[in-house]
């Protein structure tokens, strides 16, 4: 259905930020492209879209959106869509990813990504969201798992099976956060091994792995927070290992987002994805 | 942030003023949009509350979810406030952190973002200040914040070639020169670039009480912002409006060298228009 001229490398990634700008021009091994949040480079002209065309000329870029709200049943934002549509064709980037979460509510955007129930209703009103990014975009879109805090009672399918089932109908892939994964495992009580067992890995065309912050919740159990502040841990690492000896290499991408190091910290991130991507058994 | 950077006429510490207190929460209030479950309600409606856990949320082991809930409310609140920290800074240190917090918290009851284009955010901020702050206190303080809109405005802004002194030298009084997309005046009845470089960079001189105008500028890709002398800002705001050479320069009077060199130096101008006829 669409054509997938351009996919990311199975190679280390990091997200971009403007101070990395001349460290990654200069040397960026082991870095093989880059992702960039898609709402930072919606401006006229200035820094950030002459930094992204010079990046695009030596890296596949990756697209990852952060404001549809595709989980929420209003109607997708017509101008935010077009916003996109002009990004991604200029930029024609090698992928365009988005969460499944909401973010707007009555026209109000609310800067976060928000759960949702796990019910028919809102697997059809999701489906309908990604067909409609896939048409307007003209081409195939990744979903990424969010990472959970809480649970709503009344969500009738399990997360794998939701993600899995939009990608059956859409034909979309996924983009599969194994930090999110251990982050809601941790504060729901279940196996991330399991949720690994249960995703379709067939369907993922990229992975991220980020930092998360520890805290409690009322009964004291650990409740992690997924705030891409720090180093991956190393239980995610680990479950990074079961879901690349399962699925295969894939495009590997470390998230950092806030109290954001100096290049050395986070190419040794990019080196250890690096290394466990040479681990897979070909 | 340093304390010092903040001016003797602020409101320093204590509880903000009445005026600065948050309003109750009103947009949540709305007609619920169609297709959403009572949880799904619930969970929208209580996020800005400030209190209390919507029912139907749970934890791994369906017990209530208690502050598990909170971390989403305090996402959305500290992520909104820090996008308006980070778009004013200057604002953000002359008021100190308390009033800033005040301001801010009923200036996101009132002003949500409308689009998740987070550079865009805040354009109301300035007329809000003007409406919530204490009569005759901090006056300055929206043409502050009208300066960083600005030079927010301007790094985003349209790449251009503007315009070389060779060029313009070349040039007829009644060709009609304009600014590039990314320069701009801001005239002001307050000392607004000595009280936002007295913010921003430490040991500025202290203000003194006089109006102040403003040209700013994005020679590169890093905006700044420069006084300019008293004919100056006709000058700008008649290029503003690409006017000819040669009553831009008349305009400016005494001042016309001075400017002129500026707005070159800086690549502000940009490149000749049709002469009016």
């Amino acid at each position: 259905m669409f054509d997938h001229a351009s996919p990311l490398p199975s190679l280390p990634g990091v997200g971009f930020k403007s101070r990395h700008f001349a460290d990654l021009m200069d040397d960026p091994a082991p870095v093989g492209w880059l992702e960039i949040h898609a709402e930072n480079y919606m401006g006229d002209g200035g820094r950030p879209l002459a930094q992204l065309r010079a990046l695009a000329e030596r890296f596949p870029i990756s697209v990852h959106g952060v404001g549809l709200s595709i989980g929420g049943p209003e109607p997708l934002d017509p101008d935010h869509l077009a916003r996109l549509k002009h990004l991604v064709g200029w930029l024609s980037p090698a992928s365009f990813s988005e969460h499944l979460a909401w973010s707007t509510h009555e026209g109000v955007f609310l800067n976060d990504l928000l759960p949702l129930p796990y019910t028919d209703a809102t697997l059809a009103r999701v489906c309908e969201h990604v067909e409609q990014v896939q048409e307007a975009l003209g081409r195939q879109m990744l979903l990424e798992n969010p990472s959970s805090y809480l649970a709503f009672a009344e969500s009738t399918w399990e997360e794998p099976a939701f993600l899995s089932e939009v990608a059956r109908r859409t034909g979309c892939r996924l983009l599969l956060d194994v930090n999110n994964v251990f982050v809601s495992a941790t504060n729901l009580g279940y196996a991330p091994q399991a949720y690994i067992d249960a995703f379709p890995l067939d369907r993922v065309g990229e992975i991220h792995l980020g930092g998360h912050d520890e805290d409690h919740d009322d009964h004291g159990a650990p409740l992690l927070i997924d705030s891409h502040g720090r180093e991956v841990a190393d239980p995610v690492w680990a479950l990074l290992d079961r879901v690349l000896y399962r699925g295969g290499v894939r495009p590997l991408l470390i998230e950092w987002d806030t109290d954001v190091p100096d290049w050395p910290v986070l190419r040794a991130e990019a080196l250890r994805a690096a290394g466990a991507l040479a681990r897979v058994p070909a | 942030m340093s304390s010092d950077a903040r001016l003797p006429l602020t409101e320093e510490g204590g509880s903000a003023p009445t005026a600065l207190r948050a309003a109750p929460p009103e947009y949540l209030d709305q007609e619920e949009a169609g297709g959403l479950s009572p949880s799904e309600r619930a969970f929208r409606a209580r996020l800005a509350s400030g209190s209390g856990v919507p029912p139907g949320l749970t934890d791994g082991a369906g017990r209530p979810a208690g502050r598990r809930f909170d971390v989403y409310r305090n996402n959305v609140a500290v992520g909104l406030r820090e996008a308006l920290e980070s778009g004013f800074p200057a604002v953000a240190r002359l008021l100190g952190p308390a009033n800033f917090d005040g301001l801010a918290r009923a200036f996101l009851q009132e002003h949500h973002p409308a689009a998740p284009v987070m550079q865009r955010y805040g354009a109301g901020f300035p007329e809000f200040l003007a409406t919530r702050l204490p009569p005759g206190r901090l006056g300055y303080l929206p043409d502050v914040a009208r300066l960083e809109l600005a030079l927010r405005h301007a790094y985003h802004a349209a790449d251009a070639t503007p315009i070389g002194p060779e060029t313009l030298a070349g040039l007829h009084e009644d060709t009609c020169l304009s600014l590039v997309p990314a320069a701009a005046l801001l005239r002001s009845a307050w000392p607004v670039f000595s009280v936002y470089r007295f913010a921003m960079q430490p040991g500025s001189p202290r203000p003194a009480a006089r109006a102040e105008d403003v040209l700013i500028t994005r020679p590169g890709f890093d905006p700044d912002a420069h006084l300019l002398p008293p004919g100056g800002a006709a000058m700008v705001a008649a290029f503003a409006e690409s006017a000819p050479l040669g009553a831009a320069i008349a305009a400016a009077d005494a001042d016309a060298a001075e400017t002129l060199t500026l707005l070159l130096r800086e690549g502000a101008l940009a490149a000749p228009k049709e002469t009016r006829r």
